[in-house]
């Protein structure tokens, strides 16, 4: 099939999705026990979609996501270590302690970046896409936004001019069914989101959140289109936020039962069970050991490293002193 | 009199007023069932059917509407989540509210509240931390209230809600769960009206919302040196208790301000300014502001906490007035 991942690139997404499995389930163990600082919006069940997505995109794409954007950071193929070390505030970090988990940016790789203002990645990719279209670039640019981001009135304006101006760049709505606590029919009129990409005059599409390949799919010919001209794509990959919102979610809002059935669906272990025929279910649990190694490495490496001194961040305005 | 937690002030101070007035009503992002992420909505939305409306995230919509509703016989209470997200209501209160109330003076009246939460210190990052108290109070025809009490908390709602003018009113995450006795029954806080916190005779620090209880700290440590630190708390941004503030001068020949939002430009720089224009020839030394430096907030905690102003920072501003 066109746009069918390699095995080889299909098992790097795998092993990306296992990194960002680690990542969250660390990250709550750690919060647990007392050891985070501030918010943290973990995005376990939905790997498949920030690694499937930029899976799909090359180096020199750009990508816009969230505050729920660890699949996007390690999808993109950032550094554990230096991912969590910004996590813990560490002067190693990305952004040397400066952003924290919602803020990460790492322009080498495209990220830029995580954003903690709902809907604000949407038209900053749409911004992006404009940057590429009048440099005449080869690349595109994708935002990775949420179901209550899809509400505001900033994404309207984005997708119209996106549409408008056949801008290269593919909106993936990660559609989670939850904008904080607010379930998704009780913030949109319409459950359909996709079909709201026929009023912006581009192609509005579904696929299967949990599904690695069908993300992988939809955006690269997504993108293949953006690349031919062709202007923006809608991909509404349908998914569930199986943990709390953020580490600050008191509960009591989501129905036990549906959340054991989307946990059933596990984005890991359907990826797992569909690659293990194309490379060895052994070569499969392989991937996935050295995986949560390398993360717990990570872990360990980035904890030690030091946190930042203020004189170096500090502000060079002629009222510094002042305060 | 009860001793209550400041976000259950203001859940008292709703409910009494949602119960004396059918035309008040509240919304905002998960308000309603969740009972805001900081709780002060909590069981409103049983109670008062139809009155409590879970939102979308459309800050700039919800805004708006809160000012044609207030037009047109309603008292909408709008809760905007964090401060920081201020800039999306900017529209409304600027070239809405601001204006309508001005050239249709007399014709309309524009009842709503607008309570939202800001300040910094628990890593919540560049974008959950700012407070932007300079932002609204530049506006004219707003008032301004920024209560750090309980009992103010709810004596300061109730007068908002019925105030005939939009009311923005400034809370603080890191005050929600300080307690404080709180009066029974049907007290309001005048708006307008600072509070001696504790007099002195030899600085006068006036200070908002957190900062007040930072003010308190700073004054006890002086106090120990023999200087004798008068903190008022403003209580109202605007309009101003000049009364006070000029009052209080003309008894220390000596001021500080502090302010939790930035410096240049910030609420203390026009704070100090005032204090320029109206008590300039009571003073012995230049005003002493203290404020956050010219950057955003960082994540990390060594360099948050550098940017935070804090009891230190404020007794060595008033150490350096009386130099
Ligand atoms: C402009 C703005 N409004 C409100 C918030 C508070 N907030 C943070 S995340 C969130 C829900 C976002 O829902 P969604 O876009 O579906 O993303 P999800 O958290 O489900 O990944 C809200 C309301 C915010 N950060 N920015």
């Amino acid at each position: 099939m066109k746009n069918e991942p390699s095995p080889e690139a299909w098992a790097e997404m795998h092993r990306r999705m296992v990194l960002t499995r680690r990542l969250e389930e660390t990250l709550g163990e750690m919060f647990r026990s007392g050891k985070t600082r501030g918010p943290i919006h973990r995005c376990d069940g939905q790997e498949a979609v920030g690694v499937g997505a930029c899976g799909a995109l090359g180096q020199e794409d750009y990508v816009a996501t969230t505050h729920r954007g660890h699949h996007v950071y390690i999808g993109k193929g950032l550094d554990p270590r230096r991912v969590v070390a910004e996590i813990f505030g560490r002067a190693t970090g990305y952004c040397g302690g400066r952003g924290g988990h919602m803020l990460i940016g790492d322009a080498s790789t495209g990220v830029i970046g995580g954003n903690a203002i709902v809907g604000a990645g949407i038209p900053a990719a749409a911004g992006m896409a404009l940057s590429i279209k009048i440099r005449g670039e080869n690349r595109v640019a994708m935002t990775v936004f949420g179901d209550g981001a899809a509400q505001t009135g900033i994404c309207h304006e984005a997708m119209n001019m996106a549409g408008l101006w056949k801008l290269p760049v593919i909106f993936v709505l990660e559609n989670n069914r939850f904008g904080l606590t607010v379930p998704q029919d009780r913030q949109s009129a319409t459950g359909d989101l996709a079909a709201r990409a026929a009023g912006y005059g581009m192609p509005g599409e579904v696929v299967d959140g949990n599904d690695l390949v069908a993300v992988f799919r939809a955006v690269a010919s997504a993108a293949d289109r953006a690349r031919r001209g062709e202007g923006p794509t809608l991909i509404e990959a349908r998914t569930y936020r199986v943990e709390g919102f953020s580490t600050s979610d008191m509960g009591g809002y989501q129905d036990p039962d549906e959340v054991a059935e989307w946990r059933a669906r596990d984005p890991i272990r359907l990826s797992a069970s569909a690659l293990a025929p194309l490379i060895g279910a052994e070569e499969v649990a392989a991937i996935e050991a050295a995986a949560r190694e390398e993360m717990e490495r990570a872990f360990q490496q980035a904890l030690a490293d030091p946190m930042p001194d203020f004189a170096f961040h500090a502000p060079s305005s002629p009222y510094a002193e002042a305060h | 009199m009860p001793t209550m937690r400041y976000a259950e002030a203001l859940n008292a101070a709703l409910r009494e007023e949602m119960a004396r007035d059918e035309a008040v009503f509240v919304f905002g992002e998960d308000v309603g069932t969740y009972g805001g992420v900081f709780k002060v909505t909590k069981g409103l939305m049983e109670e008062f059917e139809g009155r409590v409306l879970d939102t979308p995230i459309s800050e700039q919509a919800l805004t708006a509407m809160a000012v044609s509703a207030a037009m047109t016989g309603t008292r909408p209470v709008l809760e905007i989540m964090y401060a920081d997200f201020m800039p999306l209501t900017l529209d409304a209160l600027i070239n809405q509210a601001s204006v309508f109330s001005y050239v249709w003076e007399g014709q309309v009246e524009m009842p709503f509240v607008l309570r939202t939460q800001g300040g910094g210190g628990v890593g919540t990052g560049a974008q959950h931390a700012k407070s932007l108290d300079g932002l609204v109070a530049q506006v004219p025809g707003l008032k301004v209230v920024a209560p750090v009490t309980p009992a103010d908390a709810k004596g300061l709602l109730k007068a908002a809600i019925r105030d005939p003018g939009p009311v923005i009113f400034l809370e603080h995450k890191l005050l929600y769960n300080t307690r404080g006795d709180v009066p029974d029954g049907d007290e309001t806080t005048e708006i307008g009206r600072a509070r001696t916190v504790r007099e002195g005779t030899d600085v006068s620090i006036f200070a908002t919302s957190r900062m007040v209880l930072e003010a308190e700290k700073a004054a006890e440590a002086l106090a120990a040196e023999g200087v004798f630190a008068e903190v008022i708390d403003l209580r109202t941004l605007r309009p101003l208790d000049l009364g006070a503030v000029v009052g209080s001068i003309s008894r220390t020949h000596h001021a500080v301000v502090v302010n939790e939002g930035w410096g240049f430009c910030g609420y203390a720089a026009e704070l100090s300014a005032t204090v320029m224009d109206h008590a300039f020839d009571q003073l012995d030394a230049p005003v002493m502001r203290v404020a956050i430096p010219d950057m955003p907030i960082p994540y990390s905690e060594p360099l948050e906490t550098q940017v935070i102003p804090d009891a230190g920072r404020i007794a060595a501003a008033a150490r350096r007035a009386l130099a």
